[in-house]
């Protein structure tokens, strides 16, 4: 854990609803007891549908909140809770890109001054030098240079996003966060982001947390990656192995969901529907909060209702909460699974 | 790194050329800013427009109806009737613009502190609003200027005054909403100070908003100086506007009703200018509208 | 393609008067419906695809001027009259929206609303639509359904909303239903359930679908033939494996391209970019709309619009210089 950019440990964040005063006490567990950590230069995807509580993480991290519970080390530096004055020089390492391009720029503002703002907040750069800054930064993201003098509304949503990128990279920060970056976008543009990302992370050699809810992206862009239900991390692997040899019922039904554009393959998969809803981040089921919706709960009944399953290593730094999986002992396959990976596991 | 922009940015984007365009196509607001301004310049230049001083009487042409000399006629001081319109026009203008520029300076920052942090000022500032708020507007500028006593200053202050709680629920309103977008989180996880995110990226942002209700108070502020006057809470005479003029007319409402409706004529018309130009203001500049 | 079409659309053309003067949403699409057809209309934002399919039922805002025909079922359907549209609409074409959140009245309860078109459209008695409500429940695969007839909006999912959307829609078993991206707003697992309801749908009750899309995956699932639009016109349209296997048309290409492919888990492949965006539908180029962006532009494609022509089996594409590859 040594020498990690970003360390998550057991982070709560619960919000009350309702007011105490009128007896309303009830509690969202959006994130409840989540633990990461991301290496210099590494991606990683965190993948969750709605509900998963995986944007509140981002949150927590970037303090926009105040999480409940659990530390969050930034470069070795407990961040948790410390005030906005001191967070403030901590600020230049740790940047935040957003998924509406539409409100994450403001509209008031040139382009030039939206990017050139954390250079002049933090005192890096002032006058011709912050031009000059600017200038380079707008070409690094593929913008070509008049467009500091535009205002964001005269953008397209791809430029947009590209300057919400300027702006987080502009201080060269060493974690990004990116929540849902391209997912307002039309597809042809997400996929010029999706590459200049890449590109920039392989230059900058900054680590990114990627959160989203598409495999997709996630497959193509992420080194490694962390799934998300109801608040808990369900399942933590290096991208090849967690494409390729899923453990976790709910990462294995993701994946037989999504849908792939390819006819020929799309319509001979086996899919796994879920029975029912997403239950509420009000009242997460005891014991393990898939438990209502997973196709091997007969098999798992009753200690899954009772007891929480943690988060195991089976091996490669592959980690699996359920009470089906453990150190040599695979889930059950619920989805097929290619060949040479079933042999790889047999052996 | 490939520069994948091609297309131009649409050439015709400037912002001021297309709210101008919009605002254009409102025949009833473009009226309401050409009547506005109007009343602005006689108040302004009253001096220069103003055939007669308001005070000059002419004991030969008492009570006229209409002449060569006395466009509209004359009172039964002999004033000009005319002239009386167009000073009375700048007490009006005064009472009117300055009010609101009153009310929106004390409301705005409050307004925003409230919205903005929350916390426990929040409701203490929502509650107290919601206290003055039951009060009608008018029934607060009255209640205020009786106790500042009658002078034209002191009407503004009233007036002013009692636009406040509602300017602050919009404020109050403005900054709750714009708190929420993304780029005031982008400034607050960028480290950026309270002061910075308040001025750059919230205030900024209400400026539509809080324009077009300054354009809405404005003939409220009118009416209301008219009323002060007329109960006699707002300008004393010699000094005049609308409401002296109305009060003036009371005894002679049946030998000369026209005393009351030249002065009662430029009241309708100068709020209804400005509540025209903010209509089509509020239109034009809610992004949400097609044309 | 034994029967006649049960929908032929021809030259339909539809322009809004806006701020930034005429914008043309849809250019002389011309497509066609066969019976229990699943056909997907696939294109980026602001293509026309919602457009095409609103106008068909005059869905649209007065500012909209529609053109062309349109054939439903042998009759003219954009000249129809005010009250032979409204026995089409909801009776006999079904349409199912976006976004599940605002298309459900939130004072009326669930029960209620599906009620509405099978006692305006069938007559039926307060008790007769109540039955026949829960039945429509129960076939869109909603648990408990006579409680849940009795329920708001508000009280149920996303998902479970999107179904009595879709419920309504098909109450009063329409030939042709319309789903403008049903699933967009939906989560992964359950627009799964979603797709598999609308694939069941057709098979129990022969309605025909027009399915509108951005995601590509969606209509491989689903569709038998799809369209392709680009800046309010047909780039493309073929039978599904067909267009999937080969696409002609560059924007086609240039799609499926910029699509992660799971399990093409090597990363060294970048996404294709298409360069440039979406053209402003206020000006209606006399040349290909997609030129500016095209790698395989050149005089011609800027000079002139290009015709659809076929290719293959079924298979058109308007492009002056068709071919396999991004470049050719």
């Amino acid at each position: 854990m040594n020498g990690a950019a970003l360390e998550v440990d057991g982070l709560k964040k619960h919000f009350p609803v309702g007011s105490r005063l009128a007896g309303g006490g009830q509690v969202v567990y959006a994130v409840d007891g989540v633990s990461f950590s991301i290496a210099p230069g590494e991606m990683l995807g965190l993948v969750g549908e709605s509900g998963s509580g995986k944007s509140t993480v981002g949150n927590c991290i970037l303090r926009l909140l105040e999480p409940t519970d659990g530390t969050i080390r930034l470069l070795g530096t407990d961040i948790t809770h410390l005030s906005r004055r001191a967070m403030r020089p901590l600020r230049r390492e740790l940047h935040m890109v957003f998924q509406d391009p539409y409100s994450s720029l403001n509209p008031r503002m040139t382009c030039g001054q939206i990017v050139g703002e954390p250079l002049r907040m933090h005192a890096i750069a002032r006058g011709r030098e912050l031009d000059d800054a600017v200038a380079e930064l707008f070409d690094k993201v593929g913008l070509r240079a008049e467009i500091r003098f535009r205002y964001p509304h005269e953008l397209s949503g791809g430029q947009r996003q590209r300057v919400g990128l300027a702006r987080a990279l502009s201080v060269e920060p060493s974690v990004l966060i990116a929540d849902e970056p391209v997912s307002a976008l039309d597809v042809s543009v997400q996929a010029s982001i999706l590459n200049l990302l890449r590109d920039l992370q392989a230059e900058l050699g900054f680590s990114c947390l990627f959160i989203t809810h598409d495999l997709g992206t996630v497959e193509y862009l992420c080194d490694r990656v962390a799934v998300m239900y109801l608040g808990k991390i369900v399942e933590t692997a290096r991208t090849e192995e967690l494409f390729g040899d899923p453990q976790h019922p709910y990462t294995q039904a993701l994946l037989s969901a999504a849908v792939v554009p390819d006819p020929e393959v799309q319509r001979k998969r086996r899919r796994i529907v879920l029975e029912g809803d997403i239950p509420s981040p009000m009242a997460p089921p005891s014991g393990c909060a898939f438990r209502t919706r997973c196709p091997l709960e007969h098999e798992s009944a009753p200690r899954s209702h009772e007891e929480e399953p943690l988060l195991g290593d089976i091996g490669g730094g592959h980690l699996v909460a359920c009470h089906l999986v453990g150190p040599g002992r695979a889930a059950p396959r619920l989805i097929d699974v290619p060949a040479d990976v079933l042999e790889a596991r047999e052996a | 790194m490939s520069y994948v922009e091609l297309a131009t940015v649409n050439p015709r984007a400037g912002r001021r050329r297309l709210l101008r365009k919009r605002l254009l196509r409102r025949p009833l607001a473009v009226a309401g800013l050409v009547v506005a301004l109007a009343f602005a310049i006689l108040a302004v230049f009253a001096n220069q427009i103003a055939p007669y001083s308001y005070r000059a009487t002419d004991f030969n042409a008492i009570l006229v109806h209409h002449s060569s000399k006395h466009l509209l006629g004359t009172d039964p001081l002999g004033h000009d009737i005319w002239s009386q319109i167009v000073f009375g026009a700048r007490a009006s203008m005064e009472a009117g613009v300055l009010s609101t520029l009153l009310a929106l300076a004390i409301a705005v920052p409050i307004g925003l502190v409230a919205g903005y942090y929350r916390g426990w000022i929040d409701p203490v500032i929502a509650r107290l609003t919601d206290v003055l708020l039951a009060f009608p507007f008018l029934i607060l500028a009255v209640g205020l200027a009786a106790i500042l006593g009658a002078s034209l200053r002191n009407a503004i202050l009233a007036l002013g005054i009692g636009a406040v709680p509602g300017l602050i629920r919009i404020a109050r309103g403005e900054a709750l909403a714009l708190r929420e977008e993304d780029y005031v989180r982008a400034a607050i996880a960028n480290g950026a100070r309270d002061t910075t995110i308040l001025f750059r990226h919230i205030l900024p942002n209400m400026m539509s908003t809080l324009i077009v209700q300054a354009t809405v108070t404005i003939p409220l502020a009118i009416i209301g100086e008219a009323v002060l006057s007329f109960l006699g809470l707002g300008v004393q005479p010699p000094a005049t506007s609308w409401g002296v003029q109305l009060n003036a007319a009371q005894d002679y409402l049946t030998e000369a009703p026209r005393l009351a409706v030249y002065p009662g004529v430029a009241i309708v018309i100068a709020s209804l200018a400005f509540n025209l130009l903010g209509d089509g203001l509020r239109d034009v500049l809610d992004p949400r509208t097609q044309r | 393609m034994s029967a006649a079409p049960l929908l032929e659309v021809d030259d339909l053309s539809v322009r809004f008067d806006t701020d930034a003067g005429t914008v043309h949403a849809v250019d002389k699409m011309s497509f066609t419906l066969a019976e229990r057809e699943v056909l997907g209309i696939v294109g980026e934002s602001g293509c026309g695809k919602s457009v095409t399919a609103m106008s068909l039922l005059r869905l649209l805002p007065p500012t909209a001027s529609i053109s062309g025909r349109a054939r439903f079922d042998g009759n003219d359907l954009l000249g129809a009259s005010s009250r032979r549209l409204r026995r089409i609409r909801g009776n006999e074409i079904g349409f199912v929206f976006q976004e599940p959140m605002t298309s459900l009245n939130p004072v009326f309860t669930v029960g209620r609303q599906v009620e509405e078109s099978l006692r305006t459209h069938r007559g039926l008695s307060r008790s007769a639509a109540r039955k026949r409500a829960i039945e429509l429940l129960d076939l869109v695969h909603i648990p408990a359904p006579e409680r849940r007839v009795r329920e708001y909006p508000h009280q149920l999912s996303g998902g479970m909303r999107q179904r009595v959307m879709i419920a309504m829609a098909v109450a009063c078993e329409p030939k042709i239903l319309i789903a403008d991206e049903p699933t967009t707003a939906l989560d992964v697992t359950i627009q799964a359930g979603i797709l598999d309801l609308m694939r069941e749908l057709r098979e129990r009750l022969g309605t025909a679908i027009i399915l509108i899309t951005h995601n590509l995956g969606v209509v491989a699932d689903i569709a038998d033939r799809v369209v392709v639009m680009y800046a309010g016109r047909k780039a493309e349209e073929a039978p599904v494996r067909e267009l999937f296997a080969r696409p002609q048309h560059p924007y086609t290409i240039g799609l499926l391209g910029a699509i992660p492919l799971p399990g093409a888990a090597s990363k060294q492949d970048r996404l294709r970019e298409i360069p440039g965006r979406v053209p402003s539908l206020a000006e209606l180029p006399n040349h290909c709309a997609f030129a500016p962006r095209c790698p395989r532009a050149d005089e011609l494609t800027r000079s002139e619009v290009p015709p659809l022509r076929s290719v293959g089996p079924e298979h058109l594409v308007a492009c002056f210089h068709p071919g396999g590859e991004w470049t050719q």
